[in-house]
């Protein structure tokens, strides 16, 4: 390798969305020299598709907002499972991350005083979500891309080089992360466009590499999302806590295939949208559990009466939360009710005249014209659940984002313990400010901490990071010694992975299935291996998906155990053979590593870190005891008694 | 209901190609890219192309269908007849990389020359106050996805590589719209900017840019023409030449 390409920074980022590039612009404002690594054009990340908007508890529309309240709304959307020093840290700073993007140069839409206008969103008690219409994430996106050339401008007239300090490495993607003794040393790459390997040496890596979702058949994700920082982590030595819990958002389209994944709002139903089986019965009312039959219509005749008088009604249980409407959405697939494409109809054309759809659902009604031809004021069509968001991730320090592994750091979606077993909606882009800023501090203090030492790689290392990259070639049949195995097509692979995660560890969860997925895992692993590429170097997706396939395995095996483990439902995780939320799993995280020394993952069991008093206070204690167990309450009502057993709560 | 179709592809580098053969399945409902996926899966594992939304936000998956500067994932396979050979080639007025991969750097050079947004002096984060009204000027332009058709149509660029020096193209014309019209930035010399550095001069407004959109921003009369205005009124209005000489007046 003494012709490998190398570059050297203070602080290296992996992901160019939201969370690597705060967490970037930080370092390089305290005046480190900063690359930033990203699979994709500059710009072009998946926080570009985020919608609804940013949740920071500014009070410009309701002045009784308050960071309490969000720590509250955040927690009870976690289950109480959520890191709590993480979701404090949340709720107090994200108004003023906010406050900043105007200084980058945002543009919110306004209240009518000029302040930034909020929006309400499921699961927030205020309206609290800052937002740029239906497109906050593409405005995130551009502010920090903005920031990133006007922070070059400024290297520019200082020492003549614009990248002098910050620059950003396109369409480059990271295959492993290298280490001198424990400390990172730096990460071990190829340029997507000539296939060249190339090594940035750095003391300190922040993975924000987002998600997982192309490990699942149907997804909002870009094809970025195949858990690269999850699995660089884990092979790192790193720990990966609750990666059982993936939010799946009930109405994504199924059909037409232009379209596949893609999420429907939830304001379809808001708005009058209802959901019908195969037999053009409208089947949400089989499905109201008992803790919500108070709250829920129990005729279709009082369910849409409540459209236009809500004080005298109940709401339809279209309106059921998330997790309710996808299980009752797969349950009717299952009973073979679905329709052809595998889902169920969600219809407003029949319930609202063509003119008032398009005024109250302007970017749907656009969207589903243009892209896949669908007219909704004149048609149901086909929706069903879709993998939107994982909650699991890389384990890290709440107030720096360290990461076990010295010199590891991990912020936004990549990371885990901010939203506990469910996220809620607005949630993950104040995430990416709140932790993207704190990770890029973190590694700021740990590389003064190091003085004048830098780790080196080795070696040994850098041949062995090679070999593994240019394994998918050498499989290729002209090559491969006789006797081998057969060469595998890593897209048939890849399809036959989203296939066994969908059916086997997917929205509904169940013993069998999951043991069954798996095994399947490993003789994907063993195919994975196999998966031989046609051609050269040079911008080749056949190669680079055989690559990604090892981090979709790695990240799925984690998901499949941690689901296997969990005995209980809880946000995220549904398993019809625990289908209630237990008190007794509410203070357990479940973390996944390698076995030192091994490619096996194990998993091990972690008390939740423990609520403080006065944020326990937030709530009422008859709300308490629907998370707590009969001991955490009984310290809660003896304080006296909490100082020596505290800990335990 | 499916179907097996024709396409031509463009395969090559940069030292050369050309337009191949091929016969893929097309699906009811799908999009071009989808089809150009399926033949990557199963007949040309190392097709090159950039996506990566697959939802018409991301501007990755640019490329010229039939000639016509398009995203291939905004591209219904239903608007062709099933009998018609549909062509896939590269953007023209890139470099190409690889088959439909071409080198879009010129753009990430010309965003890095436009001065950044003057934060407004003695204004502290979180006191920031705007009308919606005025912030809609500016939000029309923040809506552009950066699939660069826009660049890639416009003839001052397309059909004259020696212009890419002095000119910034319409996606960084309505940037500095954008700026020029956002309600706080102090930065009082964007209209010169926009005639001395990106070459607004150059473009003789045919608009061909705002037809290709797929964000539908009116770049044309809502970016371009105003600003060619404010660069025509602060070069020619003699009052404001007259006070920009005894110094009372800046904008």
């Amino acid at each position: 390798m003494s012709t490998l390409e190398k570059h050297s920074y203070d602080v290296i980022v992996i992901g160019a969305g939201g969370a690597g590039l705060r967490a970037a612009i930080e370092a390089r404002e305290q005046g480190l020299r900063v690359a930033i690594l990203c699979k994709s054009l500059f710009g072009k990340a998946h926080t570009v598709m985020a919608e609804g908007g940013i949740a920071a508890s500014m009070g410009n529309v309701n002045s009784k907002d308050s960071w309490q309240v969000h720590f509250a709304d955040s927690l009870r959307g976690g289950k109480f499972l959520n890191n709590p020093r993480m979701v404090e840290l949340h709720a107090k700073e994200a108004p003023d991350r906010v406050w900043e993007l105007e200084t980058y140069g945002a543009l919110f839409d306004r209240t009518p005083e000029g302040k930034i206008s909020q929006r309400n969103f499921g699961g927030h008690e205020y309206p609290r979500l800052a937002h740029v219409g239906d497109r906050t994430g593409l405005e995130l996106i551009r502010t920090f891309q903005q920031k990133v050339v006007s922070l070059q401008q400024q290297d520019l007239e200082e020492f003549g080089d614009p990248e002098a300090r910050i620059k950003v490495f396109a369409e480059l993607t990271v295959t492993e992360l290298v280490k001198d003794g424990g400390a990172i040393a730096g990460a071990f790459g190829y340029y997507r466009e000539t296939g060249a390997f190339v090594l940035f040496e750095a003391p300190a890596v922040i993975l924000a590499t987002g998600g997982i979702g192309k490990s699942f058949k149907v997804t909002s994700n870009s094809w970025e999302y195949t858990g690269d920082g999850h699995a660089l982590a884990l092979r790192a030595g790193a720990n990966l806590i609750n990666m059982e819990f993936v939010q799946f958002h009930p109405t994504g389209m199924i059909w037409p295939p232009s379209v596949k994944g893609i999420l429907v709002t939830e304001s379809v139903r808001g708005d009058g949208g209802i959901l019908t089986n195969s037999e053009g019965k409208r089947f949400m009312f089989n499905y109201v559990p008992d803790v919500f039959v108070d709250q829920y219509a129990k005729t279709e005749a009082e369910g849409d009466r409540w459209y236009d008088d809500q004080e005298n009604n109940k709401r339809p249980p279209e309106l059921l939360p998330r997790d309710e409407v996808a299980r009752a959405i797969n349950s009717e697939v299952k009973a073979g009710r679905g329709t052809p494409h595998g889902g169920v109809y969600l219809d407003v054309s029949t319930r609202l005249p063509a003119e008032v759809i398009k005024k109250k659902l302007p970017a749907m009604y656009a969207q589903f014209m243009e892209l896949a031809d669908v007219d909704i004021t004149a048609t149901p069509f086909e929706v069903g659940p879709t993998c939107h968001y994982v909650m699991g991730g890389v384990e890290v320090d709440a107030d720096t984002e360290g990461t076990a592994v010295p010199g590891l750091f991990a912020c936004g979606e990549v990371s885990g313990g901010m939203h506990g077993a469910n996220r809620l909606g607005g949630n993950s882009l104040s995430d990416l400010l709140v932790f993207g800023r704190r990770a890029g501090l973190g590694a700021v203090a740990y590389v003064a901490g190091l003085g004048e030492k830098r780790p080196a790689a080795s070696e040994a290392d850098l041949e062995s990071a090679g070999k593994a990259a240019l394994a998918p070639f050498h499989a290729d049949a002209q090559t491969r010694p006789p006797d081998s195995p057969t060469p595998e097509n890593p897209y048939t692979v890849h399809t036959e992975l989203q296939q066994v995660m969908s059916d086997l560890v997917g929205i509904i969860r169940r013993e069998g299935e999951i043991s069954e997925a798996l095994q399947k895992l490993q003789g994907l692993r063993k195919r994975a291996e196999n998966a031989a590429v046609e051609g050269h170097r040079q911008f080749n997706p056949g190669w680079h998906l055989a690559l990604d396939l090892r981090n979709m395995l790695d990240v799925s095996e984690c998901i499949a155990k941690s689901a296997l483990e969990r005995h209980e439902s809880r946000g995220g995780h549904t398993r019809e053979d625990f289908p209630i939320m237990d008190p007794n799993w509410r203070g357990v995280n479940l973390v996944c590593r390698l076995t030192p020394g091994t490619d096996t993952i194990e998993l091990t069991h972690k008390p939740v870190p423990t609520i403080r008093p006065d944020l326990l206070a937030l709530f009422d204690r008859h709300e308490l005891e629907k998370y707590l167990t009969a001991p955490e309450l009984t310290v809660l009502d003896n304080p006296q008694t909490a100082s020596t057993s505290g800990e335990k709560a | 209901m499916s179907h097996q179709s024709k396409f031509k592809v463009w395969r090559g580098d940069a030292d050369g190609g050309d337009l191949k053969d091929y016969t893929v399945e097309v699906n009811d409902g799908e999009v071009l890219l989808d089809v150009i996926h399926r033949l990557q899966a199963t007949q040309v594992p190392d097709l090159a192309v950039r996506w990566n939304c697959k939802a018409g936000k991301c501007g990755s998956c640019s490329a010229e269908v039939n000639g016509k500067p398009s995203l291939l994932c905004m591209t219904r396979m239903n608007t062709f007849v099933p009998e018609e050979t549909v062509t896939v080639t590269p953007m023209r007025t890139f470099p190409v990389i690889r088959d439909l991969v071409t080198d879009v750097s010129f753009n990430y050079e010309k965003a890095r020359q436009i001065p950044a947004f003057a934060p407004p002096k003695g204004v502290a984060a979180g006191d920031y106050r705007m009308a919606q009204l005025d912030v809609e000027r500016s939000q029309e332009f923040r809506k552009c996805i950066e699939c660069f058709l826009c660049q890639d149509v416009c003839h001052v660029v397309r059909d004259h590589d020696d212009n890419k020096k002095a000119f910034a193209g319409p996606r960084f014309l309505i940037r500095a719209a954008e700026l020029s019209m956002h309600p706080l930035d102090s930065n009082p010399d964007r209209a010169e900017f926009a005639r001395d550095t990106q070459g607004i001069g150059l473009c003789n407004i045919t608009k061909c840019c705002t037809e290709v959109c797929p964000e539908h921003i009116k770049i044309t009369d809502n970016a371009i023409i105003p600003m060619k205005e404010r660069v025509v009124d602060k070069k020619y209005d003699p009052l404001v030449w007259l006070g920009s000489k005894i110094g009372i007046r800046h904008d």
